[in-house]
């Protein structure tokens, strides 16, 4: 079933004095995200997701286009019952205690005070802030505000949440805090769509990654899907490497390079692997880890951005040629 | 309703944890305590001056925290962006400004019964009788209760598409003129069919009158509480129709306002 379905969806912004400049910041984004999984929504800074996100949130309204958020349109103010928001960056009445605030957002939900007020502990403990109960927001930490963020997002028990670059702001332990909160959430079918321009979150965490760059979306799909994920190289490290046994590798056509105490040979392919190996303890080394070398996300996602950036380059000056 | 309630309770918080609210009551009570010291100067007097400068005490600085508090209520949950975590709950837009309102309004009413407990206070003070002027005096105070309903409306209503300075001088510019819609009719009378003339009489009409709150043909509330005349039922019950009806009108156009906006 498709929770969320994105038709056409084009937003530009007006900007200037009199509002007469426009600034295209979506352009005819379509996708759906199926019930229970985690869809990763990736792009660089102004890329657009905020702008979607928000679109789908109805805090802003679409130039052109239309979404569904589990059959509803987005404007069906009951719909917002069954879902979750963290925006980007959240911030949070000052004047209140987080404590007061999980309550404040239970009541919006539609709970009564003593369940409002149980369910905000409860929260506040799934987030790590059971000892902050009654620190003002004033006072809290941007990691603290992020933590606070999400509970506020999960207070309802929502079938579906959004989160906006829900690992900004956060160490790497909060990180693995996010990551396992998620983790948990599809375990209990709860479907989850989040930005982010950190790959190693996505990679890592996502079912369906949608690749956003512009405004316009470049790829969508499983990762294996969008990868190659074909082996490209093997990767031996090994420590204790004689200089004689160097020159020996590097004849079985591994590239050598050493980091520290230890020493990084690439090969092409495998045909060669176990010749290394034995090459590398014959001469009195160790060695300590081989690994497949997969072009990652990271390099996929740079490869792509380059890939449009040049096109839309070339199409510029095409265009200011024919304007000539 | 309940939602509209439950966001007027944490805007009365927002309000109770503001300094400003507890500078403008400390001014008030000041100037009542001030009224005390004067009313002894004056013998025979003292009732009338206390009860005066008391009620307009109450009344200026009560406009006072209704402009500045009323334009930021809505600014501030635009530019912190704490919009974005009510408008992505099932609240509706209209639901916001109603609560935010009514927050406000509770936060005055409070206000009112502090400000006007302290000018009974200073009559108690002064081993003046309480009883016989304290509906007359619940009268004023209640004509200025009116009074910053519309006030407090018209702050919103600004607030929902401009800065709180802004805001707070269109509130103050129309709080000012609406002080003078009789002058605006006296005008037109004098410009007779002048298209000027006929243009202040529609502002005349248009344009929030605060005279209704105040007077009625001869009679005004305020006054009338310091004279010991009991006020007219009939005034009474025009300007609470004039101020509830005004400011849904405002609250209205507010809530049309604030649908068509985008949170950026
Ligand atoms: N309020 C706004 N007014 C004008 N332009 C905006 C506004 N918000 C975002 N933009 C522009 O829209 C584009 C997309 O922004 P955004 O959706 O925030 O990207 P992301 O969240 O992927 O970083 C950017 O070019 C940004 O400059
Ligand atoms: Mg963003």
């Amino acid at each position: 079933m498709n929770v969320v379905e994105i038709t056409h969806l084009t937003k530009d912004y007006r900007t200037g004095f009199w509002f007469h400049k426009r600034r295209r910041a979506l352009e005819d984004l379509s996708l759906t995200v199926q019930a229970g999984e985690i869809f990763g929504f990736l792009g660089p800074n102004g890329a657009g997701k905020t702008t979607t996100l928000k679109i789908l949130m109805g805090l802003i309204r679409p130039t052109a286009g239309k979404a569904r958020i589990l059959g509803c349109p987005i404007d069906h103010v009951q719909m917002h019952q069954e879902i979750g928001f963290l925006p980007e960056n959240p911030y949070f009445y000052e004047y209140l205690t987080g404590r007061e605030y999980l309550i404040y957002t239970a009541e919006l939900f539609g709970r009564g005070r003593a369940a409002a007020q149980s369910r905000a502990v409860e929260l506040m403990e799934m987030v790590r802030l059971e000892e902050s109960l009654k620190i003002p927001l004033r006072k809290f930490s941007k990691g603290m505000i992020q933590r606070i963020g999400i509970a506020q997002a999960l207070i309802n028990d929502p079938r579906i949440v959004f989160l906006d670059e829900p690992m900004s702001g956060l160490d790497p332990v909060g990180r693995r805090e996010v990551r396992d909160i998620i983790m948990n959430l599809r375990a209990r079918g709860v479907t989850v769509f989040f930005s982010s321009h950190i790959l190693a979150d996505v990679e890592s965490l996502c079912d369906r990654v949608a690749i956003l760059n512009r405004g316009r979306l470049l790829d969508i799909g499983r990762l294996t899907e969008i990868l190659r994920m074909e082996v490209s190289a093997l990767e031996v490290m090994a420590k204790d490497v004689q200089a004689v046994t160097l020159e020996r590798l590097q004849q079985l056509g591994g590239q050598t390079h050493a980091i520290g105490d230890r020493l990084h040979i690439t090969l092409p392919d495998d045909r060669s692997l176990l010749e290394v190996i034995m090459t590398v303890q014959e001469g009195g080394g160790k060695v300590i880890s081989v690994n497949p070398v997969r072009e990652s996300l990271e390099e996929f996602f740079l490869k792509r951005i380059d890939a449009q950036y040049v096109s839309s380059h070339q199409y510029a000056q095409a265009g200011s040629e024919i304007s000539r | 309703m309940r939602k509209v309630l439950i966001i007027a309770r944490t805007t009365f918080k927002e309000n109770i944890r503001d300094k400003i609210l507890y500078n403008l009551l400390f001014f008030t009570l000041a100037i009542i305590g001030v009224s005390v010291a004067l009313g002894q100067v004056s013998i025979g007097h003292e009732q009338k001056i206390i009860i005066d400068m008391s009620l307009s005490a109450i009344s200026l600085f009560g406009t006072l925290i209704a402009i500045f508090i009323g334009t930021g209520l809505v600014y501030k949950e635009l530019d912190k962006r704490t919009i974005y975590n009510l408008i992505s709950k099932p609240v509706r837009r209209s639901e916001f400004i109603l609560g935010k309102y009514l927050g406000l309004m509770s936060t005055l009413l409070v206000n009112l019964a502090l400000m006007s407990a302290g000018a009974y206070l200073a009559l108690w003070l002064l081993g003046k009788s309480v009883q016989s002027e304290f509906l007359y005096v619940l009268a004023a105070v209640y004509a200025i209760f009116l009074q910053l309903m519309l006030v407090t409306a018209i702050a919103l209503m600004f607030s929902t598409f401009s800065t709180p300075v802004l805001s707070a001088v269109f509130t103050f510019a129309l709080w000012v003129i609406g002080h003078f819609s009789t002058e605006m009719k006296r005008l037109a009378d004098i410009l007779r069919s002048a298209v000027t003339g006929h243009i202040c009489v529609a502002l005349s009409y248009a344009l929030p009158n605060f005279s209704n709150f105040t007077i009625s043909g001869r009679e005004n509330l305020l006054k009338s509480a310091a004279h010991f005349h009991a006020p007219q039922l009939t005034t009474l019950m025009l300007a609470t129709a004039y101020g509830f009806l005004y400011s849904a009108l405002l609250l209205t156009l507010a809530v049309f306002i604030f649908q068509k906006r985008d949170f950026k």
